[in-house]
């Protein structure tokens, strides 16, 4: 049989993982399918490669194709969100300067608790605090405004959130363009490896269970090329089950690492990957839970809820009606296909397609098809529960 | 809008920089202007107001030009990435070339077009003369190997370095690969062994 060759984008980031690992493992080929992995510069240029059909599926922040259904950012593409790849992997980080004033303040860089972090940041900035995010329509800044927001009413007005790409992050801090970061791995790392910043949050301890990377296609080629469509979500998902297992790490770091994908050290890579942070130059290191999952709770389903969670904070900043943000944020995430795509597999999947956000206090049983699955825990750090049949 | 349009270009690399400068002024009643340094790219483009923002598809600092695209101040003008897929696939080819345009709202489309050409045209000369460095890059460094694999087998086997050659040969036909390949894998494995 020879191999339907799907080309893919993806930006050299973590959680790449189950892209890159389909394709090296053998998980595409099971399903006759190539992955031809394009390395690309920035989010825009990705998102104007796939918008344009050079690409016909990529590695995408979940807030880009919901950004783009809400009218936000230019491209008038419609684009589906047809799995999860990835949940939470992010971490907010400062630069030198300010972790010096943080712990004269007293501040114990926990790494677990986002209101004291976030008091602490606040309280410790100068007039403006500047922070660097990788992208307008990302998980970063959607969390960032999320957590500050909720710290004071006019927290955010002393906020200045700029885009940086990741990579020229080191710089921005050397040349006092930014405070602090929020970053996708490996460049929280990679800024304490460089000696610019120190780590003060993970993501997760905002939103215990924030999906970050989707799968994104055009909703016009998803008619075309149903079939193949759901041959990925199957590749995807069998990548992100091997990835699960701990025993797959060091070879999971090893791929990444190559010149063709990260081309990074592999000991970097494997500090996310098992959730054991270095958080500064002296080598104090932090454990996490769930740093970054691709498998665990149902990780890949794209729940039409998580949608409406981020439309509602993108309509909330940028102006928008809610119930409309909300409705067609819902519409991006295609649980309808995910659910198709893995109906003759092992794979459990809920029953619902929607669920309350933020009250999951401990692992939870969930209805499903097989009636096996386990939902993650799913807090928001400030106790909201969002809840998708209520209205604002 | 003044009648003389504005036009930044994101590049770092002076000489190209030049280059494109030099075809947009041929091209268009324009002033073009080039940002070299990446840092606090956004904050330059702000002041200068540029009608016309062109940068490489390459430069990661593009996504920092996405901000201005959410600009809702009242002295911010807003800058939308050029899609225009219906017409005459202009960005296409703009994207095929590998430079894209950020356009302030209501630019003329014509006086558009003439500028987009002239930066398609050079972009599509800067990409063929990378790819023909990249080329003859890589030919050399396949030469080099292939002469450090002939190397080898002359020593291993005594023989002349056309019968090595030879035996390079015959074995990437037997195996249906190409001559370099068989001689890097050679390299690789000698210096496992070694």
């Amino acid at each position: 049989m020879t191999e339907r060759v799907v080309k893919v984008g993806f930006i050299p980031l973590v959680d790449a993982a189950p892209l890159i690992v389909a394709q090296e493992m053998g998980f595409a080929a099971q399903e006759g399918l190539q992955l031809d992995l394009i390395r690309t510069p920035s989010w825009s240029a990705l998102r104007e490669l796939l918008s344009m059909g050079s690409l016909e599926a990529a590695h995408m922040l979940a807030p880009i194709p919901i950004a783009t259904a809400l009218g936000l950012g230019g491209d008038k593409t419609r684009f589906a969100a047809i799995s999860v790849l990835s949940v939470n992997g992010n971490v907010a980080g400062v630069s030198g300067a300010l972790a010096q004033r943080l712990r004269e303040n007293g501040h114990t860089f926990d790494f677990q608790n986002a209101a004291s972090a976030g008091q602490a940041l606040l309280s410790a900035a100068n007039d403006t605090l500047r922070i660097g995010v990788p992208f307008p329509f990302s998980m970063h800044t959607v969390l960032l405004q999320y957590w500050l927001s909720s710290l004071g009413v006019d927290a955010l007005e002393k906020v200045e959130i700029k885009t940086i790409p990741p990579r020229l992050m080191p710089d921005a801090i050397k040349a006092g363009e930014i405070d602090a970061f929020c970053v996708g791995e490996p460049w929280g790392t990679s800024a304490v490896e460089n000696g610019v910043g120190e780590l003060l949050l993970p993501t997760q301890a905002i939103w215990s269970f924030a999906p970050e990377k989707v799968i994104a296609v055009r909703e016009d080629w998803l008619a075309q090329e149903e079939q193949v469509a759901h041959r990925l979500v199957r590749a995807v998902w069998r990548a992100g089950r091997w990835l699960a297992d701990p025993a797959s790490r060091p070879l999971t770091s090893e791929l990444l690492a190559r010149p063709e994908y990260l081309d990074l050290p592999a000991e970097w890579l494997d500090r996310p990957l098992s959730g054991r942070l270095v958080i500064n130059a002296k080598g104090d290191e932090r454990d996490t839970n769930a740093f970054l999952a691709f498998h665990e709770g149902a990780a890949t389903f794209p729940w039409k809820s998580q949608a409406e969670w981020i439309g509602s904070q993108l309509a909330r900043r940028h102006g928008l009606a809610q119930d409309a943000a909300r409705r067609q944020a819902a519409n991006v995430f295609r649980s309808d296909v995910h659910r198709a795509a893995l109906a003759q597999t092992t794979a459990d999947l809920p029953s619902a397609s929607s669920k309350t956000e933020g009250a999951l206090g401990s692992e939870e049983g969930a209805g499903s098809v097989g009636g096996r699955l386990t939902l993650a825990r799913n807090l928001f750090f400030d106790g909201q529960i969002f809840d998708p049949n209520a209205g604002e | 809008m003044s009648d003389r349009l504005s036009i930044v270009v994101l590049e770092q690399n002076s000489e190209r920089a030049r280059l494109i400068a030099d075809s947009l002024g041929a091209a268009c009643v324009c002033d073009v202007h080039v940002l070299s340094d990446v840092t606090g790219i956004a904050r330059q483009i702000q002041m200068r107001q540029p009608d016309v923002v062109l940068i490489d598809i390459e430069n990661p600092s593009r996504d920092t030009l996405e901000e201005m695209a959410l600009a809702t101040g009242p002295l911010e003008r807003p800058v939308a990435m050029f899609v225009d897929r219906e017409k005459d696939g202009l960005s296409a080819a703009a994207i095929e070339a590998g430079v894209s345009a950020y356009v302030v709202d209501g630019l003329q489309p014509d006086r558009l077009k003439a500028i987009l050409d002239a930066a398609i045209t050079r972009f599509n000369m800067f990409r063929r003369m990378r790819l023909e460095l990249a080329e003859t890059k890589r030919a050399l460094e396949e030469r080099k190997t292939i002469d450090r694999a002939k190397g080898m087998v002359m020593k291993a086997r005594g023989v002349s370095e056309d019968e090595a050659y030879g035996i390079l040969r015959k074995a990437a036909m037997d195996q249906g690969k190409r001559l370099a390949e068989v001689a890097a894998a050679l390299v690789t494995a000698a210096g496992l062994l070694s």
